[in-house]
């Protein structure tokens, strides 16, 4: 049986799988149900001077009869007192001391109130500090969450307040709504954070409401802009974390965050460089128990590739992950329809024709119905010296494994854009005419 | 009175038994069903519907809550798109047609989504279409069936002033009279008939061509004339007994269905339907329906030869009819009091094949059995309506049906155009809409595009 447990800054916990701080982590109560079906830990809901909530807080977007693709909210922190919080803490851990609990923190920006809530919550037995430096919406404009996450020199500095009195290990959270986020890792890590946790939700207005011209969610009418996360996030938030995995400045643990609902985006986000995963937003719309099959598919995942401990897969896929001018430029596949598969949608043609590059083809389809034992299957075909491999058709055919990518063998050896400039010895600036010149000689 | 009629079901029961076999979608369902089509380009369903509606183009307007243009989307290309929405065959059509069905899954249920779109702009009168202004021709319509209703609605739009001469009472022929009633009610088509009124279209109910109006009449007042008529009673079985109380035919018994209280139609406690078409499979399910306690459907080949579609095969079985296979009728017998007391059989075997290469069943000698039934229905196909249409000078006839130009739908007599049963023998209500849609361009071609518009510009109809 794999090991499905982590070490992340010297803390066990008994799987990666981490409920983010938030709605589902705002209690003891549900902090223990969550343990007791299996989680491997929980980043409480931002614990610091206690605020009021709007009725409503939560708007989604829909993907025709899929709910909640994408979930925003412009709920605050926690609306508990702190006292109340850091009891609930120390009464969890004395009842899962083997399970993580990690604080998040969130303050005015003075060091001696960053000093006073750290202290305090250590003391509760937290098993390691999260600082909220993300939050985008109500608090950001009191001067806190992503006011200081958006700023490098604020986040050094605060961080380093933090580390001038924690025993314990320190996370910053860090929000996406930065231009480059791994810049802002490396700005924590200078601070003296021990682990970065991203993404925090994105900065969204989810929805307006056609007929009453008022946004979602709406509170009486009004709406603000509030933070966005689920699964539509999800492609963001690996690039992101992948970013902040490759800069050679920040190289510490990085739980990761944004759209995880399964075992398979938890695995993700592992081999981009995650040692631990957090998630909220599926805990919302399902409840605990999905973290059932997130567990037993972590295990069979494992149990396939012949791996015996989660922290195996951290970071493998990292290396994969390179600049575009690196990639090779002789590499050529083109797609192929298995015309036993095919059920004659056309969609393949009809993306290709409008959306890509007009290399598939197919007949326009005979009027007739079965009352004349007219059934046809419309099997289009790939002109296969003009596909450019681009993977659309493939992306759109509705029938698994119908349209197959086929690499090429083009003969020509490997050339990538980096390399076609080496060679030529001239800046990548070139006049069209040059530019095709170059490529024909490459066998381009 | 039949010999031995059924006991009487309750009003109250009788509505449960008829009610709608396919009833509508809620709107999760209808959202749900419609996010399985794939919105496929070329998409086989329009090329399997008669009259080509749009079939990915009005789910998606489902899907993003653009309900009126969804129902303009199906209604622009079938006026009777609501009717069609409930009786249209669709195994064999749009849904037959779907690439679901290829990847081993169930086709979009594209018949219902249909009705979930075109139900609120029917129930709510919502006028979706307006007449095109006059451009001074005018065109007859004999028959107030799908093809009339559909050759008119489309000859309004394009300034047409059209009066429909429909001999009875109610618009609508075969929509109104002749659908199962557990399928549509007379006075949903009724609502759907409002909306071709609504267009300008006049109809002159109860008025037979030939007998309150002479065919020269219209000859004289009218641009072009549209034959719509259908087709005539159900042939008759040529067996002695024929003529015996309880023994009736198809069409008028499921007229009666739809014309009066269900309490109020008779019924023996055992019958016998002859026939293998969907007509006798109404028939029979109605039966069940109203309280017959056996009924038995009579068809001299056998299940695989019968025409009637599967799904239709299936809703007989589920309402437990007794099929005889290989039987054919040789004589009803009288009770004593000129009532049928039974129907007298022979069971047939497959002979030499016919001209058309189909198996024929020829009797076997000896074996006669009979049925006790007190109602004897004949569901056999109808009669053609060559009297009258023989009154029509240089109209040819094949078989009793009219010759048309497949594409203009004009006939031999360039004054007429024609469509629906009368030409094709009897089909779907949409191939008749497809064909009265047809004969309106046709129409359209011989009239304004060849001779130009007769009434001055802006002038409204």
């Amino acid at each position: 049986m794999p090991d499905l447990s982590i070490n992340f800054c010297g803390v066990r916990s008994p799987n990666p799988f981490w409920l983010a701080s938030g709605p589902p982590t705002n209690t003891a109560y549900q902090v223990m149900r969550a343990f007791d079906a299996g989680w491997g830990g929980a980043v409480w809901k931002t614990i610091g001077e206690p605020i009021i909530n709007t009725a409503s807080r939560y708007g989604s977007i829909d993907l025709k009869n899929e709910r909640m693709m994408g979930l925003n909210n412009i709920e605050l922190i926690s609306d508990r007192p702190i006292d109340v919080n850091l009891r609930e803490i120390a009464e969890v851990k004395k009842r899962f001391p083997q399970h993580t609990v990690v604080a998040s923190l969130m303050v005015e920006s003075k060091r001696e109130t960053w000093h006073d809530i750290v202290r305090r919550t250590e003391d509760s037995g937290a098993d390691m500090l999260e600082l909220n430096f993300g939050c985008p919406h109500g608090m950001s404009e009191r001067g806190m969450g992503a006011a200081v996450g958006q700023v490098p020199e604020y986040a050094t500095m605060i961080t380093g307040w933090v580390k001038e009195v924690a025993r314990t290990p320190v996370i910053v959270k860090l929000t996406p709504n930065v231009t480059d986020i791994a810049h802002m890792a490396a700005a924590a890590k200078a601070g003296g954070a021990d682990a970065v946790s991203l993404v925090n939700t994105f900065n969204s207005l989810v929805s307006v409401d056609l007929d009453t011209y008022a946004p979602r969610p709406s509170v009486a009418g009004l709406g603000s802009h509030g933070g966005y996360c689920g699964p539509a996030v999800k492609p963001i938030a690996l690039h992101m974390v992948s970013a902040v995995a490759k800069h050679p400045k920040v190289n510490i643990p990085i739980s990761g965050i944004g759209g995880i609902g399964n075992w398979r985006d938890a695995v993700e986000f592992m081999l981009l460089g995650a040692t631990s995963v957090q998630v909220c937003t599926a805990a919302m719309h399902y409840g605990f128990r999905i973290v059932r099959d997130m567990i037993d598919g972590l295990e069979n995942y494992l149990e396939d590739k012949g791996l015996n401990s989660a922290m195996q897969l951290v970071g493998k896929s990292v290396p994969r992950i390179e600049d575009w001018g690196n990639l090779d430029l002789n590499y050529k596949i083109v797609a192929k329809i298995d015309e036993e598969k095919c059920i004659g949608c056309n969609l393949c043609y009809i993306a290709c024709e409008d959306g890509a590059h007009q290399c598939i083809r197919v007949e326009e389809r005979p009027r007739g119905d079965l009352r004349h034992g007219v059934i046809l299957k419309h099997v289009p075909h790939v002109l296969e010296d003009e596909c450019v491999g681009c993977n659309l058709c493939a992306l759109v055919c509705p029938v698994p494994d119908c349209i197959t990518m086929v690499q090429v063998d083009t003969g020509r050896a490997h050339m990538s854009w980096r390399q076609l400039q080496e060679a030529r010895g001239k800046s990548p600036q070139c006049s069209m005419e040059e530019l095709l010149a170059r490529s024909k000689s490459s066998g381009i | 009175m039949f010999k031995d009629p059924a006991p009487r079901l309750s009003p109250e029961q009788l509505e449960k038994n008829f009610a709608d076999i396919n009833p509508p979608l809620t709107p999760a369902q209808a959202l749900e069903e419609g996010s399985r089509c794939l919105f496929c380009h070329d998409a086989p369903c329009i090329k399997a519907c008669p009259t080509e509606i749009d079939v990915p183009q009005f789910i998606r307007q489902i899907l993003t809550g653009n309900m009126r243009g969804s129902a303009r989307t199906i209604l622009q290309a079938n006026i009777l798109g609501h009717s069609c929405a409930r009786v249209c065959p669709t195994s064999v059509l749009c849904e037959g047609a779907c690439v679901l069905n290829g990847q081993g899954k169930k086709p979009v249920e594209i018949g219902k989504l249909q009705r979930y779109a075109v139900d609120p702009v029917i129930a709510n009168g919502t006028q979706l279409f307006k007449p095109g202004s006059a451009n001074g021709y005018k065109v007859a319509l004999i028959g107030g069936g799908p093809a009339s209703l559909a050759c008119a609605a489309e000859l309004r739009k394009l300034g047409y002033e059209t009066v429909i001469f429909d001999a009875n009472p109610q618009p609508g022929g075969l929509n109104t009279y002749g659908i199962a009633a557990y399928k549509m009610r007379a006075h949903d088509v009724q609502k759907e008939i409002e909306m071709v009124r609504a267009l300008g279209v006049e109809i002159r109910s109860a008025t037979a061509v030939g007998r309150d109006i002479s065919l020269a009449q219209l000859e004289r007042e009218f641009d072009a004339i549209f034959l719509g008529i259908g087709l005539g009673a159900t042939d008759d079985l040529h067996i002695p007994g024929e003529e015996l109380e309880g023994c009736r035919d198809a069409l008028s018994f499921i007229e009666e269905t739809k014309s009066k209280n269900f309490a109020d139609v008779q019924i023996a406690k055992r019958i016998a339907v002859i026939g293998g078409g969907n007509t006798a499979i109404d028939v029979v399910t109605a039966a069940r329906r109203l309280g017959a306690e056996e009924v038995y459907m009579i068809y001299r080949r056998g299940p695989a030869e019968m025409s009637a579609f599967e799904y239709e095969y299936e809703l007989a079985k589920k309402d437990m009819v007794v099929f005889w296979w290989q039987a054919l009728p040789v004589r009803i017998i009288d009770d004593g009091h000129g009532r049928a007391a039974a129907l007298e059989c022979v069971r047939t075997e497959k002979g030499p094949a016919d001209a058309r290469g189909r198996a024929s069943f020829v009797p076997v000698p000896g074996t006669e059995f009979q049925l006790e039934v007190g109602m004897v229905v004949k569901a056999l196909g109808q009669k053609r309506k060559t009297d009258f249409l023989q009154q029509i000078v240089k109209l040819e006839l094949k078989n009793g049906c009219i010759v048309v130009d497949a594409t203009t739908m004009r006939t031999s007599n360039p004054k007429y155009f024609a469509g629906g049963d009368c030409v094709n023998g009897g089909g779907e209500v949409v191939d008749a809409v497809a064909h009265g849609k047809k004969a309106a361009a046709g129409i359209h071609q011989a009239l304004e595009v060849q001779k130009g518009r007769r009434a001055h510009a802006g002038s409204q109809y």
